[in-house]
């Protein structure tokens, strides 16, 4: 995108000579303000009045009020948050290595069926991906339950003594998140993938390397950076899970997200609500800042 | 070149993520009002009472408005953005298309959060305009995006053509570009749609408990005594994506709508 050589690179024939007249560009910025006002209102604006927040004074029975004080974020610096912290960091990349490592080879097989049939797969997995939390706990929670899930069945052709309940468990909870990420994680691998050079592949088949040494030493390093970008992607998004704790961990299963929550909505303690999403921010933006990154290399490298 | 193994990987994958659905399919078939897998007895009752207990039908009313609406405000903010980007590259057009990339690159809760302290801070906190205005900066991204993609995909030559041809700039604009775009535009609408019926937590935070929405209801029940009504809820919402995303496939380019090149540039 950043290879335009003038700031006024216009598709049209005759924009060139459009452009120099000034209260014509002016007017042309009028479809810029609309959209401009209301990420500026509706986006910038929460997240500062957010930022600003995060240091106020909490008051009891109300919401907050107008202060300086880091108190809400000393709070957090306690064994308590600090386990949740490193609860969340671990299963969330844990699912994303699982997820990435599950959905690379899926998305490469994916891209190489006939257009039909991909069709179909994509249809599949945006509804999967359209689907809520919400959703995906309660199928997941029905799912392991004793009683309407797969022990029941397992139990009914007589592989299990009897039926058991798999949840709320930290399996359940991490395969509730794998469910969440996989779709994304296809979805984020889908363009690297369907763009590989076919020939690639090909060659080395010609060569005489087997499909899967063909897949590990040219498909997995050709596309590195992308698995990569995928991996922190799924990573941020699980992050922010915040109901699947709830419905298939236990308390102590509770992510970050899951007390930022429950600190803005049932202690109503906004301020610290505030600067715990603050913080969190902050490690989402260095991980997506070390994606981007990885990005630039892999446009300079060539 | 057949691979039994690619088979059984991919069979293995979708039984993952069919699985669960069909346990909810099964539960929500069931003739007692338990959650029991497999259904005892077969009904279509809890299907029927989705649409005939006012609580559950005001959520349903309320999650169509606002997704109907939100959607709506989302593609009113992506297109002249996409459409600006598109015809000036400029520098604050792009940070601003960045702005726009933003809510999907940070965990939902964080931005959730924003919302929360926004609305409370400007006296809208419980009202469905908060959610509705809220989902619209949530999910612009999709709009915008395809939108982009849209604009980009536009032959310069079939604009020359008709500005040869005598076509003043808002000419051009109706009859060569809206019509190119326009299934960009309708999929980002259906994309947002969706996604906004789907969406919890902010529902949630900004009026989860004056503005009802299905899936905050669901979660309702789900922690206040289980219903089967729930699990016809979320069969219904596995329908309408497979119905949405099934018909921007049939009358669109979806793998190229997620970024892959169409046929005719391979």
């Amino acid at each position: 995108m950043s290879t335009q050589p003038s700031p006024h690179a216009l598709p049209l024939p005759d924009a060139d000579v459009e452009a120099r007249r000034a209260p014509r560009i002016l007017r042309q910025h009028a479809a810029l303000f609309y959209p401009a006002l209301m990420l500026g209102m509706f986006f910038v604006v929460p997240f500062g009045i957010m930022l600003a927040v995060s240091f106020f004074h909490r008051v009891e029975g109300a919401f907050f009020e107008p202060a300086f004080e880091l108190a809400n974020y000393a709070r957090f610096v306690s064994p308590f948050f600090g386990k949740a912290l490193v609860f969340s960091l671990w299963i969330s990349g844990l699912a994303a290595v699982v997820v990435t490592c599950v959905a690379f080879p899926f998305t490469y097989f994916l891209t190489r069926m006939r257009r039909g049939s991909q069709v179909r797969y994509l249809v599949f997995i945006l509804a999967v991906l359209s689907l809520s939390e919400v959703i995906i706990g309660f199928s997941w929670s029905t799912l392991l339950s004793r009683t309407a899930g797969v022990s029941n069945l397992l139990y009914f052709v007589g592989l299990l003594p009897q039926p058991v309940a798999w949840t709320p468990s930290f399996g359940a909870l991490l395969l509730g998140l794998c469910y969440l990420g996989f779709s994304y994680a296809v979805l984020v691998l889908y363009p690297a993938l369907s763009r590989l050079d076919p020939e690639l592949p090909e060659a080395s088949r010609m060569l005489g390397a087997s499909p899967l040494r063909t897949f590990f030493t040219i498909v997995v390093p050709v596309l590195r950076n992308s698995i990569v970008s995928a991996l922190i992607m799924v990573f941020v998004f699980n992050l922010g899970a915040f109901l699947l704790p709830q419905v298939l961990g236990r308390p102590e299963h509770w992510t970050l997200s899951v007390l930022i929550t429950d600190q803005a909505v049932f202690q109503s303690n906004i301020p610290f609500a505030a600067a715990m999403a603050i913080f969190l921010m902050l490690v989402c933006l260095a991980l997506v800042a070390l994606t981007l990154m990885f990005g630039q290399q892999r446009r300079a490298a060539p | 070149m057949t691979h039994p193994g690619r088979n059984v990987f991919m069979a293995l994958v979708v039984l993952f993520l069919v699985a669960p659905l069909i346990v909810v399919a099964g539960v929500s078939l069931n003739a007692e009002r338990q959650l029991l897998f497999p259904p005892q007895g077969l009904s279509l009752a809890w299907y029927v009472e989705l649409f005939l207990q006012p609580d559950w039908l005001n959520a349903v009313k309320n999650s169509l408005i606002i997704a109907i609406f939100s959607a709506a405000l989302a593609v009113s903010i992506a297109f002249p953005l996409a459409y600006f980007l598109w015809r000036h590259r400029v520098w604050y057009a792009k940070a601003l298309f960045a702005l726009g990339l933003a809510p999907f690159m940070l965990p939902p809760v964080i931005t959730a959060l924003g919302f929360l302290v926004f609305w409370v801070s400007t006296g809208f906190y419980g009202q469905m305009i908060a959610t509705l205005i809220s989902h619209a900066i949530f999910f612009v991204t999709l709009p915008l995006v395809t939108i982009s993609l849209g604009f980009e995909s536009i032959d310069r030559q079939l604009i020359e053509a008709s500005q040869v041809m005598g076509a003043d700039d808002r000419t051009v604009f109706r009859t060569v570009l809206l019509p190119l775009v326009r299934p960009y535009l309708i999929s980002g609408y259906a994309f947002a749609f969706v996604l906004s019926l789907n969406e919890y937590i902010v529902a949630y935070m900004v009026a989860g408990f004056t503005v009802e929405t299905l899936p905050i209801k669901i979660f309702n029940s789900l922690r206040y005594g289980y219903t089967p009504v729930m699990a016809s809820v979320a069969v219904m919402f596995v329908l309408v994506a497979i119905v949405v995303f099934g018909l921007i496939a049939r009358f669109g380019d979806l793998p190229k709508l997620l970024g892959a090149w169409s046929e005719r540039e391979t």
